[in-house]
């Protein structure tokens, strides 16, 4: 099956050339281990700011691979073997956001649990972190989609897609970083979780679509 | 089916490469596209292969217009342009495997694909060894790897040595005689009875196609 077919790729090439996401979650990690560093390691002030500075180190984790996911294959002429191919461009940017997702994104949730211990983050708010991870990291692929498509026939593209980028991912954060909060304070944070799936949800067929017609462009 | 296009049109940047470019190819025929460089060969063929707009004139293969539906038009054609799409962590067998199941093509045909470009002993080498002649050739087997009647072909040849080209050529000859299409810019010969030929430069527009200069009929404004 053709769409598999394309997820099955963008994988392999993850992990022949850029470890898979290892390297993704060498950075989350390294980032979250920085605050301590330079907030002091009071643990009150740590498991205040624990839920912000995790979802800030996954956003930036995210951003590194961002600006590869079309870019390298306009340069290699790679993007014109797949417009030409049955398999519509919108499916295409569906398939390579989710190989995206599954070596950016899925690694994070394994590796958050380690960092929340670092960052002194209560037990309590454990679940609802893992929660609001998987339930807005993949809008992160998606929407970051429209900017790597944005920027895939630059040469230097990588930080404007970076600024482009980042301040559509705020609702995003601030809604995950809510819904971790929320329970450290023994409040609901379905509220927050299920506004940051809708979030993805809405993402999930519109991304594509505006990311294929930005690749359009970048093909001609 | 026969290839037409019919006064065709096209801007890049601010200048008019050709207009009023028109031909046809029947069943089994071919187009070389000729011409010096910035003539508009690449362009054509990217136009050709819907990959670039249609901006004025028309493109049908049979009764298939490439305006009205472009998905159905380049069910019928396969390109290959200046880059080869290869990743250098495949090696070439992996490469064909996932244009086969890409384009719904059988994998069975990848080992074939590669004899005919003489790759067969390198199914199993990675991209990343391969010579910039073979890089090429694993480029090419998408023509026999997915059998579609229209190749474009934009300079096939480039960096393969003597014995390579003539496979190309032969493969061309092939495609032709069993009721094929191929339009390809080349500069060699690809030795095929009763091939047309093209120069995008005799459709420009007044100036010679090396001048870069803004062209008049944008300055007054008619393109927009």
């Amino acid at each position: 099956m053709p769409f598999l077919a394309l997820i099955r790729r963008d994988l392999a090439i993850a992990f022949r050339t850029g470890g898979g996401g290892a390297l993704g979650v060498a950075f989350f990690v390294i980032a979250a281990t920085l605050v301590p560093f330079g907030v002091g390691p009071l643990p009150e002030l740590l498991s205040r700011i624990a839920p912000g500075m995790l979802w800030i180190a996954a956003l930036l984790s995210c951003l590194l691979t961002l600006d590869r996911l079309f870019q390298a294959d306009v340069e290699d002429g790679s993007m014109d073997v797949l417009a030409l191919s049955p398999v519509p461009l919108e499916l295409v940017v569906l398939a390579k956001c989710i190989a995206h997702w599954l070596t950016t994104g899925l690694p994070l949730l394994l590796a958050a649990p380690v960092m929340a211990l670092t960052l002194r983050m209560p037990e309590v708010s454990y679940p609802a972190m893992i929660a609001s991870l998987a339930l807005g990291t993949p809008a992160l692929s998606l929407i970051g989609a429209i900017g790597a498509a944005l920027t895939a026939g630059m040469r230097r593209g990588g930080v404007l897609t970076a600024v482009l980028v980042l301040p559509l991912y705020v609702p995003t954060l601030i809604l995950g970083a809510l819904a971790v909060n929320a329970s450290a304070m023994d409040l609901p944070a379905a509220p927050y979780l299920m506004l940051s799936g809708a979030i993805t949800l809405a993402a999930l067929p519109l991304a594509p679509f505006v990311a294929a017609a930005a690749l359009r462009l970048a093909i001609r | 089916m026969e290839l037409i296009a019919e006064n065709l049109r096209v801007t890049r940047g601010y200048r008019t490469v050709f207009a009023g470019l028109g031909f046809s190819v029947s069943e089994g025929g071919a187009l070389i596209l000729a011409g010096p460089n910035g003539a508009g060969k690449s362009t054509l063929l990217r136009i050709l292969a819907g990959l670039l707009p249609v901006e004025e004139g028309e493109v049908r293969f049979g009764d298939v217009s490439l305006r009205a539906d472009r998905g159905a038009f380049v069910d019928h054609v396969v390109h290959t342009g200046h880059l080869d799409a290869l990743k250098p962590a495949f090696t070439a067998w992996e490469t064909l495997a996932f244009q086969a199941d890409l384009y719904g093509a059988p994998r069975g045909r990848i080992e074939a694909a590669l004899d005919a470009l003489d790759l067969g002993f390198l199914s199993d080498q990675p991209v990343r060894v391969l010579s910039a002649g073979q890089k090429r050739r694993l480029g090419l087997a998408r023509l026999a790897l997915i059998e579609r009647p229209l190749w474009l072909l934009d300079e096939p040849t480039v960096s393969l040595d003597a014995k390579s080209a003539a496979r190309v050529a032969q493969m061309a000859r092939d495609h032709c005689a069993q009721g094929g299409l191929v339009v390809a810019a080349t500069h060699i010969d690809l030795g095929i009875d009763g091939a047309a030929r093209l120069d995008p430069a005799a459709f420009a527009p007044g100036e010679s196609p090396s001048d870069f200069s803004r062209d008049d009929a944008v300055l007054d404004g008619d393109a927009w």
